[in-house]
């Protein structure tokens, strides 16, 4: 198990997401596999740092855990702000053309696409959004 | 990211990115694009053989260009992009709404004939 716990602001993105990224290539991930993984991180911290303290600052705390059986790589993330499901967003309306088309909700459909398994609960005033990706099978 | 404009045919301007397009570097794409559209290029292709990530924050950027350019009669294209970032503009219906090509010659030929 690895965790860093990080203040939520945009600086701090790339080394929270390169943590994450440098497990996953250990534990044997595509190099295509470890971009996906990269974006749903991403996507997430970045909901986190632009919503989840309106009113100040706190932190962001990412837990990466190698699962046996079966094989899994989860990704907790977990934030002391603003209670807000990232699950319960409607999806964006993909088949609008350019005038009509707008941005929000694509990260969290990106997170839901990409990722093997997402679920979110609130525990302990905390948001932890978790987000589950299967390694490839050894040979 | 780096951005450079890497070639010109008639009116229209090639750019070339390198690197990742994510919620820090994206800002300096529209940025910069805008700059250009400023100046008076509203034809752009974008050469993506070298752009190895792209996240939402990326797509919303190309989004806010592809609208400018359009209330300015301009246009945007894309091409080469690799299997990762092509496989984000799928999932997000992008490749419906911006014209993405195989190779960066396609892409200028398209454009200059339109």
């Amino acid at each position: 198990m690895f965790s860093i716990q990080l203040t939520a602001k945009i600086e701090n993105m790339e080394v929270l997401v390169q943590s994450v990224s440098s497990i996953a290539g250990k534990m044997g991930f595509t190099a295509k596999r470890i971009r996906e993984i990269e974006l749903a991180v991403e996507e997430a911290l970045v909901n986190i740092i632009n919503y989840a303290y309106p009113c100040g600052v706190g932190d962001i705390k990412i837990t990466c855990i190698q699962e046996d059986s079966p094989r899994a790589f989860v990704i907790e993330i977990e934030d002391t702000g603003v209670a807000f499901d990232l699950l319960s967003l409607k999806d964006p309306d993909i088949s609008a053309d350019l005038s009509e088309r707008q941005i929000g909700g694509l990260g969290i459909f990106l997170i839901r696409k990409l990722m093997n398994d997402v679920q979110y609960r609130r525990k302990n005033n905390r948001n932890v959004l978790t987000l589950v990706a299967y390694p490839p099978n050894e040979t | 990211m780096e951005i450079v404009k890497s070639g010109k045919e008639n009116n229209l301007l090639v750019v070339k990115v390198t690197g990742r397009m994510d919620a820090v570097t994206a800002p300096e794409f529209e940025k910069q694009l805008t700059a250009w559209i400023d100046e008076g290029e509203i034809v752009f292709v974008i050469d993506f053989s070298m752009l190895e990530y792209i996240s939402s924050a990326g797509l919303r950027s190309i989004l806010v260009i592809a609208k400018k350019l359009k209330s300015v009669n301009g246009k945007i294209f894309l091409a080469n992009m690799e299997e990762s970032v092509n496989e984000v503009f799928e999932i997000s219906g992008f490749n419906s709404i911006i014209p993405i090509f195989d190779t960066v010659q396609a892409a200028v030929r398209h454009g200059i004939a339109s």
